[in-house]
């Protein structure tokens, strides 16, 4: 099978935060980079759908021409070979923008089935799987679990908040892949070697121009001091009516 | 626990290769995800996490310069000394296990035995299958190993063992070990399976450091050992030596990997800690502290850095290993101290990890040759006069 799994480049989720002079974007200087969490979840499917059943796992990123330390440990976890569409601006990109070159490429290479994160830790837009799988006209399972491969499609699980909603899908597809589905393989040092080896193909991202631009970054409201409402449990009632009266989340 | 945030005041990350980064990079993930929690209740319960070696064995950590055809992964010297720093950070018990499997016990098989000895030991010891140790040290002969008391007699096809080895890495969970004995033809190594007759590896207890390794006597009475189990290329002392200055290579990491956990969690604690109406951070006595501990890390790392490079080309000098163990290490200890102070009372505490560094860094002190030791291997180098004796 034609396995693609899509990956996004993110600071990592330690990275302290200040915006930059523009007031629209974040001061990126001694950001360090990983790939958000959600699409290690989403490589690891793809590298166990492809142990399990055959087939070839391309990884597919729009990112920086120079970030191939990131892409290159996608190869070392199982990924065979890696696109980068080059893009130095690609965390300014809309989903649309994102979606919409995705899908060239998606059906470019023939894919069959596509695995991305749930949602991108950086922007939490939560969009750009399903708007992918709208422009290639292809089934989209969002927040999946727990997922098995039939003939021509599957059977995913996904959380909702009311309880677990089972589906099945025709292929080709996109599945968006949430915690709980498996459990990430850290790169081991001959999957490094390995990947030494494996091809990296770099290639200019299709120019989409956004329809939605970011404006203005605010930084979030401070929270306010804590409040010690006693020890043990007899502090449970007064927290409650903490909870409920003041703060109104129960 | 803040996220670790290993120091690097003067910007060596581009002095690494990407693959030497993605190795440090997936250790580190590995120790702060897999080993950390777990790790204060080995040290007070005296355990190694043996339910992880069979991960540590699928990151490849066993002797990972080993050659790819004997189940190694062919990395280079620089990418072996990172792992050491990222598992010590996580605890030199951590560090002590793959220090024994790799340069202690797959490299004496590599570099001193036999075609069928390399292809029968070496991948069953990358893979975790077996575990091995490395028995040089006696109860009489630490420092001087040449005044070793166990001994080799030849018997027909068969070596016959005698003798009693301590501090013993790993003996008592180890299915082999490498013995290091004297023959009438000199020091000879011998690869020992632990279920031969007459062998046993009764553990030391009662360690206040390293706790969360296991060390043991080894006890040899008429070990019967055939020839085919002798290292054919381990002729003399300098054999166990040649196996040392690997390993010290390794520490000389781990002794920063060590003293770059304490300096990050002195650093945080120091920062959030008030004392007298604000951060600890802000005093002019804790800013010594921390710019001295800062200074010694950087060098430190350039040490090491140095010498991985050096070692790689083929030319670093063991006395250029014991430069980088005696300094990393003292640096380590000297920096444990010095957070333990800084944290107050909570610097004695295990929930910190700057007090088991501590008392670990005191053995990392006197292993793989003491302080001392390698200061006469420096003074010696520097004035071509040997003072051991
Ligand atoms: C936790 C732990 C694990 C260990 N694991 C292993 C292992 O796996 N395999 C193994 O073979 N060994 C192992 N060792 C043993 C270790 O290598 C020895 O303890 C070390 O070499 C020191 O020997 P010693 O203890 O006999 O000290 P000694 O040699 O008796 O030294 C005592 C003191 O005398 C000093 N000294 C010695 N000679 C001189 C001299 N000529 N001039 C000036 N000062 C001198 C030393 O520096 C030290 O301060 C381990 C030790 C520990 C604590």
């Amino acid at each position: 099978m034609n396995i693609v799994a899509c990956v996004k480049r993110v600071p990592t989720t330690d990275a302290q935060a200040e915006i930059a002079a523009d007031g629209t974007s974040l001061k990126t200087d001694g950001f360090q980079y990983m790939i958000s969490f959600y699409d290690e979840i989403a490589l690891e499917q793809a590298v166990q759908t492809k142990e399990a059943s055959g087939g070839e796992v391309t990884v597919l990123t729009i990112g920086p021409a120079s970030g191939s330390k990131e892409v290159r440990e996608c190869l070392a976890k199982g990924g065979d070979k890696a696109i980068v569409l080059a893009d130095d601006a690609w965390m300014q990109r809309d989903c649309r923008s994102t979606a919409k070159t995705l899908a060239t490429k998606l059906q470019e290479l023939g894919a069959e089935l596509v695995f991305m994160g749930r949602v991108a830790t950086d922007r939490d837009n939560a969009a750009v799987g399903p708007m992918t799988a709208t422009y290639l006209g292809w089934a989209c399972v969002t927040d999946v679990v727990e997922m098995t491969l039939e003939d021509g499609g599957g059977t995913a699980k996904r959380e909702t908040e009311d309880g677990v909603e089972t589906v099945r899908f025709s292929l080709p597809a996109i599945i968006t892949c949430d915690k709980g589905l498996n459990e990430p393989r850290y790169a081991g040092l001959k999957g490094i070697m390995a990947a030494k080896k494996k091809p990296l193909e770099e290639a200019g991202a299709e120019d989409v121009p956004n329809q939605a631009v970011v404006t203005g970054v605010a930084p979030p409201p401070e929270r306010k001091e804590g409040r010690i409402v006693g020890e043990g449990v007899e502090a449970i009632p007064a927290l409650i009516d903490a909870l409920r009266n003041e703060a109104q989340v129960l | 626990m803040a996220a670790y945030q290993p120091l690097d005041f003067f910007d060596l990350e581009d002095q690494y290769s990407e693959e030497e980064r993605m190795v440090r990079d997936s250790v580190r993930s590995w120790v702060g995800e897999r080993f950390m929690p777990g790790i204060m209740e080995h040290f007070e319960n005296a355990t190694f996490p043996m339910e992880l070696v069979p991960e540590l064995a699928e990151l490849g950590v066993f002797g990972p310069t080993t050659p790819e055809e004997y189940g190694g992964a062919g990395m280079n010297n620089i990418a072996y000394g990172l792992i050491c720093q990222e598992l010590e950070r996580g605890d030199s018990g951590l560090r002590s296990f793959v220090s024994v499997q790799g340069s202690l016990v797959m490299y004496p098989v590599f570099a001193y035995g036999s075609e069928e000895q390399k292809k029968e030991w070496l991948p069953k010891l990358a893979s975790g299958e077996v575990i091995g140790c490395f028995g040089l040290t006696e109860p009489d002969f630490g420092s001087n190993p040449g005044g070793m008391l166990t001994t080799a007699r030849r018997d027909g096809d068969d070596w016959i063992l005698n003798g009693r080895k301590m501090w013993i890495t790993n003996g008592t969970i180890s299915q082999m070990a490498i013995v290091w004995a004297r023959a009438e033809e000199g020091v000879m190594g011998f690869i020992v399976p632990c279920d031969l007759p007459g062998f046993s590896a009764p553990e030391q207890k009662h360690k206040w450091s390293l706790r969360a390794s296991v060390t043991s006597e080894l006890v040899m009475q008429d070990v019967r050992v055939p020839e085919a189990l002798r290292l054919p290329k381990a002729k003399g002392l300098k054999a166990p030596l040649g196996c040392l200055t690997q390993a010290r290579y390794g520490i000389a990491w781990g002794g920063l990997g060590a003293a770059l956990a304490c300096f990050d969690e002195g650093l945080s604690y120091s920062k959030e800690r008030i004392v007298f109406d604000k951060p600890l951070a802000g005093f002019q006595l804790a800013q010594k502290k921390l710019a001295d501990m800062a200074t010694r890390i950087t060098c430190g790392q350039m040490l090491a850095l140095r010498l991985g490079r050096l070692k790689d080309e083929g030319r670093a000098t063991p006395q250029q290993v014991s430069m980088a163990k005696r300094n990393n290490v003292e640096l380590g200890l000297d920096i444990a101290r010095v957070v333990r102070d800084m944290l107050g009372a909570n610097g004695i505490s295990l929930e910190y990890q700057v007090g088991r560094h501590m008392l670990n860094l005191e053995s990392v002190y006197t292993y793989e040759g003491t302080h001392d030791i390698h200061t006469l291997a420096i003074g010696e180098a520097v004035t071509g006069i040997p003072a051991y004796r």
